[in-house]
């Protein structure tokens, strides 16, 4: 009998830990059996199944540095949300759903990106970069957070990560406090790098094209918009 | 396996696929950013097995009789939505009195992104360019000027900023195809990635 997993195939995650990030938000370390690593910036499907036998299913990002023991996943809070309000307010150790994956092969960073590389995050848009900077990608670090409640991984970016709060900046904050905007993404512009850009499509459309309007090569920006 | 505490909160429809969810919104799904190319300079062509090679210019395929679309559309990121309403031009007009010699097609698009189709799921009513959504012209992030519509299939299927129908006698995997997603793409089967 072989006993070869294949990506494709679902299989039951025991939640392992969990750990609020923000208010709204938390991280789960899975244990998956069989799992064998991924690529930072990829994600996986995960599926519930309720006590009527009603199912969803969602894709999440990995948060964790690819090879570094069971995945974890960061999931944030969705007003009206099905998925996420359970994994957030309702799971909790020992917990089982089922998963499949890592997929995607587009939005991953790996040792061999060679040109400068600069990630901009909005929101949950973190939460792939994060796998990129845990999985060693030195890169230059933009986020975009309503508030420093919202700020995902806050204790763990890099001290160099420009951040801006969008509604309401800390008390005595003197850095960026607007959406990202040209005026912005000119500042931390890096000639030639290699640009991944996550967060809500908004978002995601705005950074994108205004980063081409700067002269930014379309090639070499890789996008992924949530919802 | 059922998951503790975990409970439906969503309206169910018998017209969403396995795995997908209803959504109101249009959410978004591109690699890159949106290209945006001015309609002078916009054509569409099909070329490649196909006899004769016909190229159209913006008003040329806004001159090709019009159909209105509603269709239900499905994204392999889980979500679906409804009755979308679409305005286009049928494949099978862009077809007509022209000789297919080859089984498979490849829309190639500003910006450079590619997918590949067998000629069956783009002919016999299946499939568009369409350039209007929900009575106005299509929105840039959303494929326009104008974009495959092959509502059946998974909507990466159906590309964004299309300019050229490549046909061909072999199956040639485009963007995603190589990335690990599904050949064909059927939601109905949750053909989502390789190997499903």
């Amino acid at each position: 009998m072989s006993s070869v997993t294949r990506a494709t195939d679902w299989r039951l995650a025991t939640v392992a830990r969990i750990a609020p990030e923000t208010p709204r938000a938390a991280t789960l370390t899975l244990d998956v059996p069989g799992w064998d690593g991924h690529r930072a910036g990829q994600h996986v499907d995960v599926r519930l199944t309720a006590d009527d036998g009603y199912r969803a299913q969602r894709s999440y990002s990995i948060a964790s540095a690819p090879n570094d023991g069971p995945p974890q996943i960061t999931v944030v809070e969705v007003d009206g949300g099905e998925v996420s309000p359970w994994m957030v307010d309702v799971a909790r150790d020992g917990d089982m759903f089922e998963v499949r994956g890592p997929f995607g092969g587009w939005f991953v960073w790996d040792a061999s990106v060679t040109e400068p590389v600069l990630l901009i995050g909005g929101g949950s848009g973190l939460v792939p970069l994060m796998s990129m900077l845990r999985g060693g990608a030195r890169a230059r670090l933009l986020v975009s957070a309503r508030e420093p409640d919202d700020l995902l991984y806050a204790s763990e970016l890099p001290p160099e990560t420009i951040r801006t709060y969008t509604r309401h900046p800390p008390r005595g904050w003197t850095g960026y406090a607007r959406r990202v905007d040209r005026a912005m993404l000119h500042d931390v512009h890096l000639p030639g790098a290699r640009v991944y850009v996550c967060g809500s499509t908004p978002f995601v459309e705005s950074v994108a094209n205004d980063l081409v309007a700067l002269g930014h090569d379309p090639a070499a920006i890789r996008t992924e918009r949530f919802g | 396996m059922i998951t503790r505490g975990f409970h439906r909160r969503r309206e169910h429809d018998a017209r969403l696929p396995p795995g997908q969810y209803l959504e109101h919104d249009f959410p978004v799904l591109s690699a890159g950013p949106t290209p945006h190319t001015p309609l002078e300079e916009w054509d569409l062509a099909i070329t490649g097995a196909i006899d004769p090679e016909r190229k159209w210019s913006w008003d040329e395929l806004q001159a090709l009789p019009r159909e209105e679309i509603t269709v239900d559309i499905h994204c392999v990121t889980t979500w679906s939505k409804l009755d979308t309403s679409w305005t286009g031009v049928s494949v099978d007009t862009l077809l007509d009195d022209v000789e297919l010699l080859g089984g498979y097609v490849t829309a190639l698009c500003d910006g450079g992104y590619t997918t590949n189709l067998p000629v069956e799921d783009v002919t016999g009513g299946k499939a568009w360019i369409a350039y209007g959504y929900d009575g106005d012209e299509l929105e840039p992030e959303h494929g326009g000027p104008a974009r495959l519509l092959v509502p059946h299939l998974y909507l990466w299927k159906s590309a964004k900023w299309v300019r050229r129908l490549i046909f061909s006698e072999d199956d040639e995997p485009g963007f995603w195809e190589t990335l690990g997603y599904h050949d064909r793409g059927d939601p109905w089967l949750e053909q989502r990635y390789q190997g499903d």
